[in-house]
């Protein structure tokens, strides 16, 4: 059961001052965090802002249905895959399919293991490496990838060309990188030819001999500092994610599963049409974005945490032998029950690449790929609800169609909502921790602030950036509004 | 029609769905349809890190956007690569650091072109070209094309001294 307090406003806020540290870097999108101290310097209240893209729900509205999974891809630059799939699995429902061809069901697993690979190598090798090989409080310009590059450039290299090889599985099975048509209602439209499977199979054995070195690092690292790190922004929570019948993991299909902070059981077989009935949201009034929580807890103890981590929590085995050795040894690291590290996100997030990376070799000698039974068909329906692990965690589209073929309804609910709730409580926690009590703020400081936003790698922003546009400031000003001091960095 | 003498990579980067910030993308489709020898052809939403691995295979990398201003229809610079210092946020570099990581990752030093399009409007939700810009990308390639396949200097002397008097 969690035990933390909810996040509510502070009541008396006429003897605090704020920090607020926007936008966040090396997260995808726009993001802020306000932090607010009494007039001890005690944190009394931190919260994460985000902008969230409800708007996209009504912009698919009156559009045909088949257009939505391309249509989709415009959600999100970073992982327009995800989206793709997981509406194409609607819209397959949607044209009366329930199975799809074996071709089109490997051709559309291969381009989500693609995605999986590309989008963890590039989190931890991009995002979060820099912390993690240079410390919180090393210096800020060298806290890139350009950084990493500079220290160690093997690391640096593999970083680089891991993610460009998982790209090379989305041009292949999406046919582009900017709005793939792949996936269509009822199947693929493409196979894998032999040139495209042999291009690919010839640095498959790197990938995962890469892969299983990126498992050791982050494994590393997290038994290394298993002192810091078994506080730092962490908490026990319940778990959320999607499972094979067998209790496998499966990052493409199978049924929702919650498990409490001991593992127990909430609910488990909840298939995608039930989501509704076990899962809800919550509105509060200081954030743009919803607070989705278990139905059966209440939103006071039913929130919960999905992505690698809730992934590896809810699952009884991985299918492919070297993650599921991996994934053995990360639970005997928590002691055989859930694993409430936030920081450990880094490390299953490694599992899970190496898991991706099995997958794909395994796909890549699979004749089913040049197969030319691409389409099936069915009857029509008009609603439809479709689940899918995105690299963030689970993915959920909602989507109801007239008789004219026009969506009337659509529902997204987005992975990084999802851990809406435990985010804002890493944020707390971190700041009670490393900026209570504390006159002077340093960059250093809010850099633990943003350590712990990153390891559940959130993606705040379907929007793009522009280079220089990113700068971090810090604001700091009284109850009156007036401003102290700020403090930016380029 | 001529070859181009040395290998070169076009990568047109942009949101075709913010209107004529889609400018680089059309480059690039522009481009795939002519098939043009020893020309590798790429298009994303923006320059990312790996973008180094390939423009270290190749002599000429061209990277077209979408401009904000500058001369119309189109301008075109000679970048070099970013000196140390120069940050990273997110998914997004700049041309620069791509050259910079393929000479730090990959030995490598192509040369590097950024090719501006103007552009007018960059509203969401918009998925077609204006007008102009549509003008703007058909002089963009007429000239890049004469260019590539005679091998004729790609910076005109005229473009340079504008860029520099406009510190663009």
């Amino acid at each position: 059961m969690v035990t933390q307090t909810m996040l509510e406003p502070h009541t008396q806020q006429d003897q605090t001052r704020r920090i607020v540290i926007e936008p966040l870097t090396r997260v995808e999108g726009h993001g802020k965090v306000s932090i607010l101290l009494d007039e001890n310097n005690q944190v009394t209240e931190a919260r994460l802002h985000i902008v969230e893209f409800r708007g996209f729900e009504r912009f698919i509205q009156g559009r045909p249905f088949w257009e939505v999974p391309v249509l989709v891809q415009r959600l999100c630059g970073i992982c327009p895959v995800s989206h793709h799939l997981c509406a194409a699995k609607a819209m397959d429902q949607i044209v009366g399919v329930d199975e799809l061809t074996p071709t089109a069901e490997k051709i559309r697993r291969l381009m989500h293991y693609g995605q999986i690979f590309q989008s963890h190598a590039l989190h931890f090798f991009y995002l979060a490496s820099p912390d993690l090989l240079f410390g919180f409080e090393s210096e800020p310009a060298m806290r890139n990838v350009v950084g990493v590059a500079s220290v160690y450039p093997d690391l640096a290299r593999q970083g680089v060309l891991m993610r460009k090889y998982g790209q090379e599985i989305i041009r292949a099975t999406a046919g582009k990188r900017i709005h793939g048509t792949g996936a269509v209602p009822g199947g693929v439209n493409k196979n894998l030819s032999v040139v495209e499977r042999d291009a690919l199979l010839r640095d498959i054995d790197q990938m995962l001999d890469w892969s299983r070195q990126a498992v050791a690092i982050a494994a590393e690292y997290v038994e290394k500092n298993a002192e810091t790190l078994a506080d730092f922004g962490s908490f026990e929570s319940n778990y959320l994610s999607i499972v094979r019948e067998d209790g496998a993991m499966d990052l493409y299909d199978g049924s929702l599963r919650a498990v409490d902070a001991d593992g127990q059981i909430i609910f488990d077989g909840v298939v995608p049409q039930d989501y509704a009935k076990v899962l809800a949201e919550e509105v509060r009034p200081w954030s743009y974005m919803k607070f989705p929580f278990i139905r059966s807890l209440g939103p006071e103890w039913g929130w919960y945490r999905v992505g690698p981590l809730a992934r590896l929590n809810t699952c009884q085995f991985i299918d492919t032998p070297e993650a599921d050795a991996a994934r053995e040894k990360f639970r005997d690291w928590s002691g055989g029950r859930p694993c409430h590290s936030t920081l450990a996100y880094h490390w299953a997030r490694m599992v899970e690449v190496l898991h991706a990376a099995e997958k794909i070799r395994e796909l890549l000698h699979d004749p089913d790929l040049q197969g030319t039974d691409l389409m099936a068909t069915g009857e029509r329906r008009e609603e439809a609800v479709a689940i899918l692990e995105a690299p963030r965690g689970t993915l959920f589209h909602h989507y109801r169609v007239d008789r004219q073929d026009r969506v009337v309804m659509a529902n997204l609910i987005v992975s990084t909502t999802s851990n809406n709730e435990a985010m804002n409580r890493s944020i707390r926690k971190v700041a009670e921790d490393y900026l209570s009590g504390k006159p002077e703020i340093s960059e250093a400081m809010l850099n633990h602030v943003e350590v712990a936003i990153r390891a559940y790698d959130p993606c705040l922003s379907c929007a793009t950036h522009a280079y220089g546009q990113m700068p971090l400031e810090v604001r700091l000003t009284n109850s009156a509004g007036e401003t102290l001091d700020v403090k930016r960095r380029p | 029609m001529n070859c181009p003498a040395r290998s070169i990579l076009l990568i047109g980067y942009g949101n075709p769905a913010r209107a004529d910030d889609g400018l680089g993308p059309a480059l690039a489709e522009w481009f795939e349809r002519l098939s043009l020898p020893r020309l590798t052809v790429d298009a994303d939403y923006q320059l990312t890190v790996e973008d180094a691995a390939e423009a270290a295979r190749h002599d000429v990398v061209l990277f077209a956007d979408a401009s904000l201003n500058g001369p119309e229809p189109f301008w075109i610079k000679r970048l070099e690569p970013a000196t140390a210092g120069v940050g990273f946020s997110s998914h997004g570099v700049q041309p620069e650091a791509v050259l910079a990581l393929a000479r730090d990752l990959f030995q490598a030093e192509p040369e590097g072109y950024l090719v501006g399009i103007r552009g007018y409007d960059f509203s969401m939700f918009r998925s077609v070209l204006t007008p102009k810009a549509q003008e703007n990308l058909a002089a963009a390639a007429a000239y890049l094309e004469s260019a590539l396949t005679n091998s004729t200097p790609l910076v005109t002397a005229a473009c340079a001294d504008w860029l520099a008097d406009n510190s663009l």
